[in-house]
């Protein structure tokens, strides 16, 4: 029989150094995968990890990639740690979009300085608005946050659909579903000339300094990190479990929300029925990948941006099918599971020790 | 180390040297044509169609030509970043094979003013950007006829993807065909919001059938709705390839898009150097729309579904003479008048009899 024994003391270097050995066994078994696909591996791997990035072009793409799932990621972090399972990012994300980019095609002709400012508040209270309902439902009614959370994501979805498709459609757009460009006054400034690298990449490392801040030496973030590891201690000495839900899930929504009105008014810059895909699901892995971490938030979502760009690569250069980028994704985050559980718990062969056994 | 080593070391230099210096002149002349995809290229439907298309490029031109592709590309920011990669790395045409890469293509395209483009189904050109699309209302228009003939239940039952026009072009034109031979053919519509979702589509078509529909049409890609048609003893068409395969009893025909000759014919334009930016929009006479084998079918429906495809094709018969009503009553062609490529291209009424409220 084989079984895990929880570790009693687990080397605190192997939490840090477990993505990284993830890392570095997901390129040897991809090697491997590729080698059966018939490709020299290490021109496979050159192609998927370092090609994308041999260029400025191709690092500013990263960064563009990244951004929204790092923003995404840092919020989502907050209300996992203190056990608050917000699923719905991409909902949040899309009423991020709604809200902010509402206000520029309200203001379509506007060359004000002030849009711009106000489109990150309204982006960010158009997700913090959508988490909202679950805070609520989950607060007043004890309604599982998972599931209000994720079915709003569809709500969002269609709701956006139902814009561009109606009220919100470009008048100039022979009747195709998307929403008028939007003014440049509402749209993000570039960072670096000839790329595609804009305002909100500043803000997301802005917000993974925040993020990291609020965690360890903020009171709440204090806060968060005892509800989510000893809930019954931390009901002993009378935090509320509530603020604590209502806190994480407001900021991840509203966090959620800004990095969708980012995509929009950035690398997109309209409303179409399809603004993201599928950033508010990949963060959750980067929130994991990244330790719940700000800062390995930061290195995660630029890994996982990178899978991105790799597997275009792959498919441009190598004739690989898109499902590569699925697979790396797929067996890092096997990979990473498994070292975690290697780190906190031991295999034992053979049936349970004897009784009354100690270290 | 002895001369007889250096300079036979010295010659394979040398042919390397000389190799390499062949190959670049020979990619230089060579087409590269990349396409990108909006789905999965086994959706057995709209991806899978231009796919067939391009290994017709590369089974004409030889090696005159290579291809590469990129497979379901999300319509948002990314679409930019991948368009841009092919033309980086030394694609000289590229097809972007999905409405919402317009803008993306766009702006690509003016970074790139030596690399061809060509959108499907959209209406922003330059002369580096060329836009194509096929007339499938003409297929459509002929699936109605035999639609017409074929019902019993006179319910027929439509899995629409987006209300944008053309796929309401694609209902009008199908009723039109339908009431042309029966004019008690009612149409129920479902609206997936999805290109290709197998699951969605199936649902949607289950639904239809359960209100009585014996007929299934489909306008999203995956064989899902035509299957669920076999499975429940009901007649339906394939969408943008031949599904037989997947409905062997159920399918009537199928309105093929078929991208090979004109994929064929722009890569070779490139390769001539007579590419010019064109609009081309291709009906039944192009061999664009093409009417997959007629099936499960008397032998009048087929004689008359044929009669109707070659009439289209010839121009005798154009599916949108007036006069056509609007739902409202408003007549919108006139009689003996046939409606212009703008009112197709825009399309976003029902016409007259058609029992449903279009999405806004």
């Amino acid at each position: 029989m084989v079984r895990l024994e929880p570790r009693r003391q687990h080397s605190q270097a192997m939490v840090y150094l477990s993505p990284v050995l993830a890392i570095l066994m997901t390129l040897v078994v991809g090697g491997i995968i590729f080698a059966f696909l018939g490709k020299n591996p290490f021109d496979a791997l050159y192609t998927f990890f370092i090609l994308p990035i041999n260029n400025s072009y191709g690092i500013s793409e990263l960064f563009v990639k990244a951004t929204p799932l790092v923003i995404i990621a840092v919020g989502l972090a907050m209300g996992f740690r203190a056990n608050v399972w917000n699923i719905g990012a991409e909902g949040q994300l899309t009423m991020g979009a709604i809200f902010g980019g509402g206000l520029a095609l309200y203001f379509h002709d506007s060359e004000s300085i002030l849009l711009m400012p106000a489109m990150f508040v309204l982006g960010a209270l158009g997700g913090a608005f959508w988490a909202a309902i679950p805070a609520l439902l989950r607060t007043k009614f004890n309604a599982n946050e998972i599931l209000t959370s994720l079915m709003l994501t569809y709500v969002a979805t269609l709701f956006l659909s139902f814009l561009v498709h109606g009220p919100w459609r470009n008048p100039e757009g022979f009747n195709f579903p998307e929403s008028r460009p939007f003014p440049d006054a509402g749209l993000l400034p570039i960072i670096f000339e000839g790329s595609r690298v804009h305002l909100g990449t500043a803000v997301a490392v802005f917000v993974v300094i925040a993020g990291w801040l609020l965690l360890s030496k903020s009171v709440i973030g204090f806060q968060l990190r005892v509800v989510g590891k000893a809930p019954q201690a931390a009901r002993h000495v009378g935090f509320r479990q509530k603020r604590m839900v209502w806190f994480t899930l407001l900021l991840g929504g509203a966090l959620a929300g800004l990095a969708g009105l980012f995509e929009v008014s950035g690398p997109i810059g309209q409303l179409q029925p399809s603004i993201s895909p599928g950033y508010g699901f990949t963060a959750i892995i980067v929130a994991f990948l990244g330790r719940l971490h700000p800062v390995g938030i930061l290195f995660g979502g630029i890994i996982m941006a990178l899978t991105y760009l790799g597997g275009e690569l792959a498919q441009i250069t190598l004739g690989l099918p898109n499902a590569v980028t699925g697979l790396f994704q797929g067996i890092l985050l096997f990979f990473l599971l498994a070292c975690d559980v290697l780190t906190k718990y031991r295999i034992r062969f053979g049936a349970i020790a004897a009784k009354g056994r100690t270290a | 180390m002895n001369a007889s080593l250096v300079k036979r070391t010295l010659a394979a230099v040398a042919a390397v040297g000389a190799l390499a210096t062949g190959m670049g002149a020979a990619q230089a002349e060579d087409v590269k044509v990349g396409f990108v995809y909006v789905g999965p290229i086994g959706d057995h439907g709209w991806s899978y169609r231009h796919d067939i298309g391009r290994q017709a490029i590369e089974a004409e031109l030889g090696d005159a030509a290579s291809t590469s592709f990129v497979e379901s590309v999300p319509e948002g920011a990314d679409a930019e970043r991948v368009i841009r990669q092919m033309a980086q790395t030394g694609h000289n045409l590229i097809f972007t094979t999905s409405f919402g890469y317009m803008n993306p293509t766009e702006k690509v395209a003016k970074q790139f003013p030596d690399v061809k483009f060509e959108h499907a189904t959209g209406y922003k050109r330059a002369d580096n950007l060329s836009t194509y699309a096929a007339r499938f209302y003409e297929g459509r228009y002929v699936a109605g006829v035999i639609a017409g003939k074929m019902t019993k239940s006179n319910v027929v039952g439509y899995v629409g993807s987006f209300p944008i026009p053309e796929v309401v072009r694609g209902i009008n034109s199908f009723m039109m065909g339908a009431w042309s031979v029966n004019p008690d053919v009612e149409v129920k519509i479902v609206w997936a919001n999805t290109w290709y979702d197998p699951g969605k589509e199936g649902d949607a078509a289950k639904a239809l059938i359960d209100q009585g529909a014996d007929i299934m049409v489909q306008h999203t890609d995956s064989p899902a709705p035509l299957q669920v048609a076999e499975n429940r003893g009901v007649l339906g068409f394939g969408q943008a390839s031949d599904m037989i395969k997947f409905a062997p009893k159920a399918q009537l025909t199928a309105i093929v898009d078929n991208w090979d000759s004109y994929y064929v014919a722009r890569a070779k334009a490139v390769a001539d150097g007579t590419w010019e930016s064109t609009d081309t929009w291709g009906g039944i006479n192009t061999g664009m729309v093409e009417m997959a084998p007629y099936t499960n079918m008397p032998d009048d429906v087929k004689a008359l579904a044929e009669e109707t495809a070659a009439k289209i094709s010839s121009g005798e018969f154009h599916p949108f003479t007036g006069p056509i009503y609007d739902q409202t009553g408003e007549l919108r062609v006139a009689e003996g008048e046939v409606a212009d490529d703008g009112m197709l291209l825009g399309m976003d009424w029902y016409i007259k009899g058609i029992d449903a409220e279009l999405p806004k």
